[in-house]
């Protein structure tokens, strides 16, 4: 966090000179362990290990907040019997089918909605990464449950987590992650015994978290443990995502992202959603709790912000005009469209996936097979010149001459030459004026699609063709203002607040939303920034004229709430945990839930509210139900559908590993998203053979120095001149290992590239002695690229792409490689040399390992967990 | 100059008999030091705006002098940030204003050697020229169930996350209209 969210990281500092203890866990010792209390290296991939480790000290010892616990979770729901936990499936849980890799969800469910609530089969749900859409709500569920408060019941949710984290042990902690069990124990102490009535606990995690075969359980181990010691809603306690890019959790609200529309209502599916009252019940799911129950009333909405008067209840607002997905188009299945000559055109607006995405070379040979390419950004970056400085021409992959693509670099206006929000990764949404103007033929995102759009329209005028009738119904009349007809951004910001269509009035939140084509929201969540007709977002009150939690600082979703589920601040009758940790509570006197943030609650609604039997939507919530966007009220502990790989978390290994996995049979995640194609493939993993030819982990991150892909701290000279070359950081021990010196070349080899860089010999990284043998862990950053005022190999393509099957999010925080010291080789030679290490790890092109992992013949080495006594 | 002047312009005098025993500030300051000003005082404007670079949303003050950046800070009201700003945030000012920013339309032809120029008009009308056929060559009406699909997969897009949430969703809006749904971003990444 020191290092890449600096800023932020004053915060924790802050935290540490009032007394709390600082933990840090990393595969490298850097910035922040340097001033945390207590630094765990970690073999990378292990979290799970980890934080189930956790989880099981604190159930072995009862150290959960149990009134919280019994309230506010579903650890006293009873499951169906049919359900089996993966400590008795070696790995799997019941429902998986082999044939395409997903799981059936039915036995997962409740008790008693075995077959109504189930969300079925996966392996759809997968391609359309569908886990993202639960970014705002809980997974479908029914309201009513079987409950045993005592926690006795042998399948009530709290006794099954007991049982499925049982062998997480320190002792087993230590065998997996190379964590010595006294530092773990020490971990575990202090979070536990810092969380309860007068303390709370908060989870950290940058995005390196997200990029992991498993990374969706990762985050789920995290707030399995966050609901068991009651720190969800709560003031200093919450799980804190750090996301990387200014604007990266606006652009998830409202989506540049295949499978979303704005508001995470769901792209529509060519199947499942034929109709608009179909889409509308597949995300109110009737009979559910919730206020996902007014579903109708935001995608209603939001098609007549899109569609304006040709948008009425007669045509279901244009529902028809919306295309559908039939499976996986996400950015790696695009990319691989590419190569294969499916894709005519392409967009790159202030991205670089040539250096930032996995698997450069395949980003680049997909570009390189494009009829176009469009490339919006501030400077010429490599996705731009890849067809005259990439590595492939100097390889003789790509032949400029001989390559097709027509390339337009249209220069993009910065963040201080318009106006317009961001929204942080806290939610907070946040105004930024406008300092100057643009310079030359620079202009903003807005200007470009605007007037772009203005134009198809102007060029399709008068067409009878019917797919032409979306663009041409389209509102898309916007104010313009100065010299080069600038789009007003107020405007836009406007409509996605939303306003009442006949009188004009902006309205003040999304209770206001109508079903009727009355109201158009542009993203319902973000209703009321411009509430009472005021930018709420350009508020910027001092921080020393206001509290702590400075409401009147911009403004974040929903409502200006800043905790969400803050109903769990207070205890189940509405009173405050504790003084201390005073935040939202009951007023008895005046009938209304107040305190110093925004109630995540109906105002007036008492904690003694019961609903009627049957109660559906928001009237189905109780008054001591705090987690109110979910269909039963309750935190997840155990996540009966919405996680596709798994109600609960279990450690697997990671698609590339050196070790067997010691908890399971089952080595990866068997539900992982793989590409079987001639440009991907997989370093071999245990039980398979060879995978010794990749001996080596590496790891990458950021630089406190440079940004992501590189396009916006490689182009800056200060920025270039305080880290202004590649390198790979390596143990003493790994260097001795290897032969490499300080300071001297090395190369790193992978089964789809060579890189080379500087080597940094120094102890920030140490050998880790895991489950009786030592591994080597490397690290590098991933900013580099051919183009800028520094330059250097990109980390990213050593990865190939095998992805998280929640989110489609690739493995790119850990892979396989060999290191060799010296230069690697240049010219047709590069290619040679990964064709040399593909032949002897018995790597075919195109070909993916087994999902289900096939154990070796009787009286072969296994390493697994059957074969390998505990050590 | 008077003698008296000529006396407290002696840095000795000064350190011996004004406010700063130790000669390590005022009684050391020059002339010119002393006229000199911090280039945010001259400042025509100043805009309220966040920093470019992670998901923090530290607060900036841009400061604007003739029409140009002059100054990038960390904004001190901000509850978030108090003002402070990291290595990259601090070198907001060099970010816009770097030479290397590409500041014309830049074109290369299908398989030629070297960029050439073009107007910011004519690239625009080519693009939507493209993006037509693009629909016409790879548009699909229905599935082979005949279920409706009104969509291209010939078009993606990849970007939003250094964007504007209003520039997100004209995006969002144009492409869905236009059909093509192969739209992403860093999130995904």
């Amino acid at each position: 966090m020191a290092e890449a969210h600096p800023v932020g990281f004053q915060w924790v500092m802050e935290a540490k000179r009032r007394g709390a203890k600082v933990f840090h866990v990393d595969p490298r010792f850097t910035r922040t362990s340097a001033v945390a209390d207590t630094y765990l290296p970690i073999r990378a991939g292990t979290d799970i290990a980890l934080l189930g480790g956790v989880v099981n000290h604190i159930l072995e010892n009862e150290l959960d907040f149990r009134e919280y616990v019994l309230s506010y979770t579903n650890a006293a729901t009873i499951v169906s019997e049919r359900f089996v936990d993966a400590e008795d499936g070696d790995g799997f849980f019941s429902g998986f089918d082999p044939e395409t890799g997903s799981y059936v969800q039915d036995s997962w469910q409740y008790a008693g909605h075995e077959s109504d609530s189930g969300s079925g089969h996966t392996a759809q749900e997968r391609d359309s990464a569908a886990g993202l859409r639960h970014e705002s709500h809980g997974a479908q569920v029914h309201g009513e449950t079987l409950r045993d408060e005592t926690l006795q019941h042998p399948r009530c949710v709290y006794q099954i987590l007991k049982r499925h984290f049982a062998r997480y042990t320190p002792e087993m902690v230590e065998r997996v992650c190379g964590i010595p069990r006294e530092k773990f124990l020490e971990l575990a102490r202090a979070w536990t015994e810092n969380s309860g009535r007068e303390r709370t606990g908060c989870l950290i995690y940058s995005v390196g978290w997200t990029q992991h075969s498993v990374g969706v359980q990762y985050i789920r181990t995290g707030a399995i443990i966050q609901l068991l010691l009651g720190n969800m809603g709560r003031p200093g306690g919450g799980i804190l995502a750090l996301r990387g890019h200014a604007s990266i959790q606006g652009s998830t609200d409202i989506p540049t992202l295949f499978n979303l529309l704005p508001g995470y209502l769901p792209m529509p599916h060519h199947a499942d959603h034929p109709t608009f009252d179909a889409w509308v019940d597949s995300i109110r799911h009737p009979g559910q709790k919730g206020f996902w129950g007014n579903a109708r009333a935001f995608g209603a909405s939001l098609l007549k912000a899109y569609w304006g008067d040709a948008a009425t209840p007669e045509n279901d607002f244009c529902y028809g005009h919306l295309p559908r997905l039939t499976g996986d188009h996400g950015t790696y299945q695009q990319v691989l469209n590419m190569i294969d000559g499916k894709v005519k055109g392409y967009f790159l607006l202030g991205q670089n996936p040539a250096v930032g995405s996995a698997h450069g070379r395949a980003q680049r040979l997909g570009m390189a097979n494009l009829d176009w390419l469009v490339v919006r950004d501030l400077f010429m970056i490599e996705s731009a010149t890849f067809w005259q400085n990439g590595p492939e021409v100097a390889t003789g992959e790509i032949v400029p001459e001989q390559c097709r693509t027509e390339v337009f670099f249209l220069p993009a206006a910065s963040y201080v030459e318009k106006e317009g929000t961001f929204t942080q990764t806290q939610r907070l949404v946040q105004w930024r004026e406008k300092a100057v103007d643009p310079p030359g033929d620079a202009r903003s995102e807005l200007w470009f699609f605007y007037h772009l759009g203005r134009r198809l329209r102007e060029k399709l005028a008068g067409s009878d063709q019917p797919r032409d009738r979306a663009l041409l119904d389209l509102a898309w009349d916007y104010p313009t203002h100065g010299p080069h007809a600038e789009p007003s951004a107020e405007a836009v910001l406007r409509e996605i607040n939303g306003y009442d269509v006949t009188t004009g009035r902006l309205l003040s939140s999304f209770a206001e939303a109508k079903d009727d084509g009355s109201t158009a929201i542009g993203c319902w969540i973000y209703s009321g920034v411009y509430a009472d007709g005021v930018n709420q977002a350009a508020r910027r009150r001092s921080r020393h004229e206001q509290d702590w939690v400075a409401a009147e600082w911009g403004w974040a979703w929903p409502a200006n709430r800043r905790i969400l589920y803050n109903r769990a601040s207070a205890d189940p009758q509405g009173r405050p945990w504790s003084e201390r940790k005073r935040y939202v509570w009951w007023d008895p006197d005046a009938g209304e839930w107040t305190g110093y943030d925004v109630p995540d609650f109906e105002r007036t609604k008492p904690p003694t509210y019961r609903p009627p039997k049957g109660a559906a939507g928001p009237e189905g919530i109780a008054g001591d139900d705090a987690f109110v966007m979910q269909g039963d009220g309750k935190g997840w502990l155990y996540a009966p559908s919405g996680v596709l790989d798994g109600p609960l978390p279990t450690h697997f290994e990671p698609a590339e590993s050196p070790m067997r996995n010691p908890l399971y049979g089952q080595q990866a995640n068997p539900t992982r998203k793989v590409y079987a194609h001639p440009v991907n493939s997989v370093n071999p993993s245990p039980p398979q053979e060879h995978s010794q030819v990749f001996p080596y982990v590496f790891t990458v991150s950021r630089l406190t120095e440079h940004h992501t892909a590189g396009a916006m701290s490689r182009t800056v000279r200060p920025l270039a001149e305080l880290q202004p070359e590649m390198f790979v950081e390596v143990s003493p021990e790994l260097a001795a290992e290897a032969g490499l010196t300080h300071l001297g070349w090395a190369h790193l080899i992978s089964g789809r590239a060579v890189i080379e860089a500087k080597v940094l010999v120094t102890d920030r990284l140490t050998p880790l002695r895991v489950d009786g043998r030592v591994i080597h862990q490397l690290w590098l950053p991933y900013h580099f690229g051919f183009e800028g005022l520094v330059t250097g190999d990109s980390a990213n393509d050593l990865f190939g792409i095998t992805l998280d099957p929640n989110v489609l999010i690739q493995e790119s925080k850990i892979g396989t490689c060999d290191v060799r010291p010296g230069r690697r080789p240049t010219g047709p030679a590069l290619r040679d040399l990964v064709a040399d290490y593909q032949r002897r790890a018995g790597i075919i092109p195109g070909r993916t390992p087994p999902m289900v992992t096939v154990r070796r013949p009787a009286g072969q080495a296994d390493e697994g967990p059957g074969e390998h006594a505990d050590a | 100059m008077g003698i008296r002047a000529f006396i407290e312009g002696w840095p000795v005098y000064r350190q011996l008999t004004g406010t700063d025993p130790l000669g390590r500030g005022a009684a050391a300051q020059s002339g010119r030091s002393a006229r000199l000003t911090a280039r945010t005082e001259g400042a025509d404007t100043v805009a309220r705006s966040v920093c470019p670079y992670c998901a923090v949303g530290c607060g900036q003050r841009v400061f604007v002098t003739d029409g140009r950046v002059t100054q990038i800070e960390g904004d001190p009201d901000s509850p978030i940030s108090r003002g402070r700003l990291c290595p990259k945030g601090s070198a907001s000012r060099s970010l816009v204003t770097s030479p290397l920013r590409q500041t014309t339309v830049r074109y290369r032809r299908p398989y030629a050697t070297e960029w050439e120029d073009l107007e910011l008009d004519v690239a625009l009308d080519m693009i939507a020229d493209r993006i037509l056929a693009a629909r016409e060559q790879t548009w699909e009406d229905v599935d082979s169930e005949g279920r409706p699909l009104n969509r291209t997969l010939g078009i993606s897009s990849l970007g939003g996350a250094t964007l504007d949430n209003e520039e997100n969703y004209l995006i969002k809006k144009l492409f869905t209209a236009m059909g093509a749904l192969q739209i992403e971003n860093q999130a995904r990444i």
